[in-house]
């Protein structure tokens, strides 16, 4: 019996080597002196350093943040307005809504990538940051609404009524009611949202257009050429800044839940 | 009342805009590119043809096609391989230490896809990771061609697109009344028993929602061939992104696009089908 559970330890660990292996790779090269990557010689901040003085990767680091938190914004505003509006009315063409809203889901990334384009290419919208913004956005909002319907179809309709009864205002009941309650869904497809944009390489690649410059292209051109130990100190810079902001809304989620058990 | 009404215009406009300029109408229009016919200078011409369409049916392209599905077919297989043990060995644990595992299972995808592929790269190539471990205890003398290769692609689309696996199966194998393993385990049904009469048939439409999550992209990340199949291995992404980018034949691009999305909906017809719901697809 002892022996069984440690195989399922040992294969769980496996599990978990493999998945971060990669990356703690990635990590302790950024601090590796030597430049082949393969001994490690001795620690250095070098290449943090000269990762400051490279333009153009800085540049593409901040066109990747602009592009985050701008779509993440975007879309988990329409895409919680939305969940609502799909949760509470009926109207004409919902079923079909519906679908659609699933597909950039299940569509493989490419399909979208150059369905965007060419309608893009179609209306004479310049490729850029917009465009990457854009798409982003369309991809992101049915996560965010998948994420809000889910906390919203677990709600009781009798609050709500309450709300009502004591005379709120429709505005008034989703500002202080609804809204409060479904937050939890509302950070969680923001958080869905702001990853998936960071993590996009396929809908990126083809939005983007020539000019624009950012991260996933700039690696990606850099793989063809041969990748410098500073893109090791940025993706170690990337990581930190992800682990920063989903440990920040895991907090402001359970101290929401904190509030809330203090005030029963 | 007529605040009624201008709350529901507001909260229904938007989706309505953005579903059906953002997704119908791109959708639609390469529908209607795949049937155009491609000029000399790489734009289209304004006349009728089903030829893009016979293109994709061309040997060279069932070729890609026929590898390009399986080198996902084994990706997928891979991941349920892995994701069903991982996910019955962690119902061992307490639901505290489960959270926190399947969160740490989420952290690494959260630096780009790419970055994380050229990690592969640092571990796998003939003076990497591996190979220097291998030659340098002098268990191989000649370094292994670890990538640059199917294999190569495969490892790097497992290990992207694992999570995408493993999260359904947890979660539909984390539902399941755990005193039914123990009578069945109490009247002697074996491993494989519990695991085909119990564990699969409760867990059919996580599993169906993670290898439709695995399969769909696998066939699309072209990137992964790339960089680790060297250029050498194309699949149906590279064929898509070649048409668009390089050899600018958007209407037959769009022709093989078409194909996978006629993949796709077959796939969500099962889907649904079995009972699975479209709001747990992509669910992280």
């Amino acid at each position: 019996m002892k022996k069984n559970k440690l195989r399922r330890n040992i294969f769980i660990i496996s599990v978990f080597v493999f998945l971060y292996l990669p990356i703690f790779i990635l990590v302790i090269y950024s601090f590796n002196a030597s430049k082949m990557n393969i001994v490690f010689t001795h620690f250095t901040f070098k290449w943090y350093k000269e990762l400051l003085s490279n333009t153009t990767l800085i540049e593409a680091f901040r066109n990747t943040i602009i592009i985050a938190v701008t779509s993440t914004v975007i879309s988990t505003i329409l895409g919680t307005i939305s969940a609502v509006g799909l949760n509470k009315y009926d109207f004409k063409g919902k079923n079909f809504i519906n679908s659609l809203i699933y597909i950039p889901i299940v569509i493989p990334e490419i399909v979208l990538g150059i369905s965007l384009l060419s309608v893009y290419t179609l209306f004479h919208l310049e490729l850029g940051i917009t465009s990457i913004i854009i798409a982003h956005i369309t991809f992101s909002i049915p996560y965010v609404i998948t994420s809000v319907r889910s906390t919203l179809n677990a709600l009781s309709k009798d609050i709500e009524e309450a709300s009502y009864d004591l005379g709120a205002n429709k505005w008034n009941t989703f500002r202080y009611v609804t809204l409060p309650l479904i937050m939890p869904g509302v950070i969680s497809g923001a958080t869905l949202a702001f990853t998936l944009s960071m993590d996009d390489v396929v809908i990126s690649y083809f939005t983007a257009g020539p000019g624009s410059n950012t991260l996933p292209l700039n690696i990606y051109s850099m793989i063809k050429t041969g990748i410098t130990p500073d893109v090791n100190a940025l993706s170690t810079l990337m990581l930190l800044v992800v682990v920063i902001v989903l440990t920040s809304s895991a907090v402001i989620q359970s101290r929401r839940i904190q509030k809330r058990e203090l005030l029963r | 009342m007529k605040n009624n009404k201008l709350f529901k215009y507001l909260s229904t406009t938007p989706v309505i805009i953005y579903s059906i300029s953002l997704i119908l109408i791109p959708l639609l229009y390469i529908l209607f590119l795949s049937f155009l016919t491609n000029d000399a200078y790489g734009g289209v011409e304004y006349k009728f043809t089903l030829s893009n369409y016979l293109t994709v049916f061309d040997y060279t392209y069932l070729k890609i096609l026929f590898k390009s599905s399986l080198i996902a077919l084994i990706t997928t297989l891979i991941c349920i391989i892995i994701s069903y043990p991982f996910s019955i060995f962690l119902m061992d644990k307490s639901e505290k230490t489960r959270n926190f595992l399947i969160k740490m299972v989420m952290i690494p995808f959260l630096t780009n896809s790419l970055i994380r592929t050229y990690g592969w790269i640092v571990i796998l190539r003939k003076n990497g990771v591996i190979n220097t471990f291998l030659t340098s205890t002098n268990i191989i003398k000649n370094p292994l061609s670890l990538m640059y290769n199917s294999f190569g692609i495969i490892i790097g689309m497992v290990y992207t697109l694992l999570p995408f696996m493993i999260l359904p199966i947890y979660s539909s194998v984390s539902k399941i009344d755990r005193s039914l393993i123990e009578a069945a385990k109490d009247l002697g049904a074996s491993k494989w028993q519990v695991f085909k009469n119990i564990y699969l048939p409760l867990t059919i439409s996580g599993l169906f929602n993670g290898s439709l999550m695995v399969f769909i992209p696998a066939i699309g990340y072209f990137f992964i061939s790339d960089i680790l199949g060297g250029g050498k291995i194309m699949i149906i992404g590279n064929l898509i992104k070649n048409q668009f980018l390089t050899a600018r034949n958007w209407p037959l691009g769009s022709a093989l696009s078409i194909f996978l999305i006629i993949i796709t909906f077959i796939l969500i017809r099962i889907y649904k089908k079995i009972g699975g719901n479209m709001d747990d697809l992509g669910g992280m």
